[in-house]
């Protein structure tokens, strides 16, 4: 009996890590081919290259039309940090509001909020897109971020206001007996204990601003504007060559952010989807 | 809630509107306003250069009646949800099962699995798997092996929307762990009373593990729903971006990005919004109608 129990452990165990291997596979074959020269990226099917160069990534990162990635790399930087600082002030004062304070109306503003979750981003975009326009905001990093700041991913404000209803009330009370208004109650009492919500809102509008594409496409067309994303899909041709090396050493680097803040905050993120259900 | 005193209310009431004043704004001025708008432009022609001309419903009929390519995007996109959102919380439910029996390593495992769903929206990612499909991939490489010789998978009509569903399936990692949570929830002891009536696992697996991890499974299927129809970058970057081959990659959203972005039609870009909106809508009501006969939130506890 314990032989076939420990069988049936192995048995397992073999089969998630095979499983594990196969998922892995796509992602290390990107890596692992950056890295050969390019007669041998399509016909050479081993993982490990048998000759090794870094060409690709001195030619990729120069990048395209005289704008080198690190250009690339900057502004996707630049919109992912503006991002996240937005939803991060704009969400957590408006579930600060939902959670504690008593304020007319309510309740059907709470039941919007929540009806705006499931709402699909097509339906205000081409409104969304005439407005920019007007505003001559087109080819600017305006419509990427000012949603951010006006807190449009009601996402996060729920679950904030989660995770302010398990903040004890008494500690806001005590505080109102020692002569805190709403917003010292807010800032002293209620933003030092919500970090790890902020967190985990923080790294994923990183993650979801920088993957982003289709804002990117719709609202970015001068090339020293252009993201990390865009880049990349400029340097692949589906028709004709690409250069394929450059294209795989710059796609293995703009992985790389996310994979990061990934591995360093994976406690907070694997909790923050655990419990909330984000993506 | 606890009452507080009464006189505090007005106090309150101002401060409160002005923590909620950003969202607000954004909640006018880009999200309801547009939707306004969308809708009055949904009834127009409109190509941005010139004013909106009011049409009336012309845009939906014509969209219903003689549109061929929205007919196809539709279907496609249907096909693409209904085959793609299954897979991917099947296979997140078994992987989340596999691994909740009190593994070795399970941190590693987690992390193993949930990188596809972390990476696997970009740009970068969507190249590879493009590349691991084509004619001389990998995909195909392997089945050499076997002496099969595969299709070009990304430019045959039939098959390319297989590809984007394996892309999509293979993403099954941050399903598999709000799974897992929910695993970690069931009393042990279900199951242990269970085993003492000599229920099998299969039974086991029926009777406890299905219902009690019916509210998580709701919940993923909601949110997976919502998402895949709105798919977009797989879509565009497996095909040529245009839909081919043969309208085969012809997604719902890139149809509606192609007729407000490539030819300027905002008023039937909107319509196309509308529909979109409504049939999510529609799913999204009749999961939620249904969820009464099927999802099962414990005898003392209320609904959510």
């Amino acid at each position: 009996m314990p032989f076939k129990r420990k069988l049936i452990q192995t048995g397992r165990h073999t089969v998630i890590i095979l499983l594990g291997l196969l998922m892995l596979y796509p992602v290390l074959w990107l890596i692992f081919s950056s890295f050969k020269p390019n007669h041998l990226i399509f016909t050479n099917s081993s993982l490990i290259p048998t000759s090794f160069t870094l060409d690709h990534y001195v030619n990729g990162w120069k990048g395209l039309q005289g704008v080198s990635f690190g250009r690339f790399f900057g502004n996707s930087a630049l919109i992912s940090v503006m991002s996240v600082l937005g939803n991060v002030i704009s969400c957590s004062l408006a579930a600060y509001a939902f959670s504690r304070l008593r304020f007319k109306l309510k309740t059907l503003w709470f039941s919007v909020m929540l009806v705006t979750i499931m709402l699909p981003y097509h339906v205000t975009l081409v409104p969304q897109y005439i407005l920019y326009n007007e505003l001559q905001w087109i080819n600017t990093y305006f419509p990427l971020i000012l949603p951010k700041w006006l807190a449009q991913d009601s996402f996060f404000i729920l679950l904030m206001v989660q995770f302010i209803r398990g903040i004890p009330r008494e500690l806001d009370e005590s505080a109102t007996i020692d002569g805190c208004g709403q917003s010292q109650i807010f800032f002293r009492i209620v933003v030092p204990l919500l970090v790890p919500a902020l967190i985990t809102t923080a790294i994923f509008t990183f993650i979801w601003s920088w993957d982003d594409f289709f804002s990117q496409m719709i609202y970015l067309s001068k090339i020293d504007l252009f993201t990390v994303q865009l880049g990349i899909r400029s340097l692949f041709d589906p028709s004709g060559q690409s250069d394929w090396g450059a294209l795989l050493a710059m796609s293995t680097l703009s992985l790389l952010p996310v994979t990061i803040i990934f591995l360093v905050f994976q406690r907070y993120f694997l909790e923050g989807i655990a419990t909330t259900g984000l993506k | 809630m606890k009452k507080m005193s009464t006189p505090l209310y007005g106090q309150q009431n101002k401060t409160a509107y002005l923590f909620l004043l950003p969202w607000l704004i954004g909640l006018f001025c880009l999200t309801l306003g547009p939707m306004a708008a969308s809708l009055y432009l949904s009834m127009t022609k409109f190509n941005l250069l010139s004013p909106p001309t009011w049409t009336g419903l012309s845009n939906y009929v014509q969209i219903f009646s003689e549109d061929d390519t929205f007919r196809r995007s539709l279907g496609l996109t249907f096909f693409y949800v209904f085959l793609s959102v299954p897979l991917r919380l099947a296979f997140a439910l078994l992987v989340a099962m596999a691994l909740n029996k009190g593994i070795r390593g399970l941190g590693i495992y987690r992390t193993v699995y949930y990188i596809p769903s972390l990476l696997g929206g970009s740009v970068a990612i969507a190249i590879v798997w493009r590349q691991i499909f084509d004619g001389n991939g990998l995909v195909n490489q392997f089945l050499n092996w076997f002496g099969i010789a595969g299709p070009s998978w990304i430019a045959h009509p039939d098959y390319v929307i297989y590809t984007i569903v394996t892309l999509s399936v293979w993403q099954f990692g941050s399903a598999m762990v709000i799974f897992l949570a929910g695993l970690k929830q069931i009393p042990a002891d279900l199951y242990e009373a269970s085993d003492v009536d000599g229920a099998s696992k299969l039974r086991q697996f029926f009777r406890i593990t299905l219902p009690m991890l019916s509210p998580v499974i709701f919940f993923n299927l909601i949110m997976s729903m919502i998402n895949s129809f709105q798919a977009f970058t797989p879509a565009y970057v497996i095909g040529d971006g245009r839909g081919g081959p043969l309208d085969a990659t012809m997604f719902y959203t890139l149809y509606l990005y192609l007729k407000g972005f490539s030819f300027f039609d905002m008023g039937y870009a909107s319509a196309l919004a509308w529909i979109m909106l409504v049939i999510i809508g529609i799913f999204t009501a009749f999961v939620f109608l249904t969820s009464r006969f099927w999802v099962f939130y414990g005898d003392n506890q209320e609904g959510r």
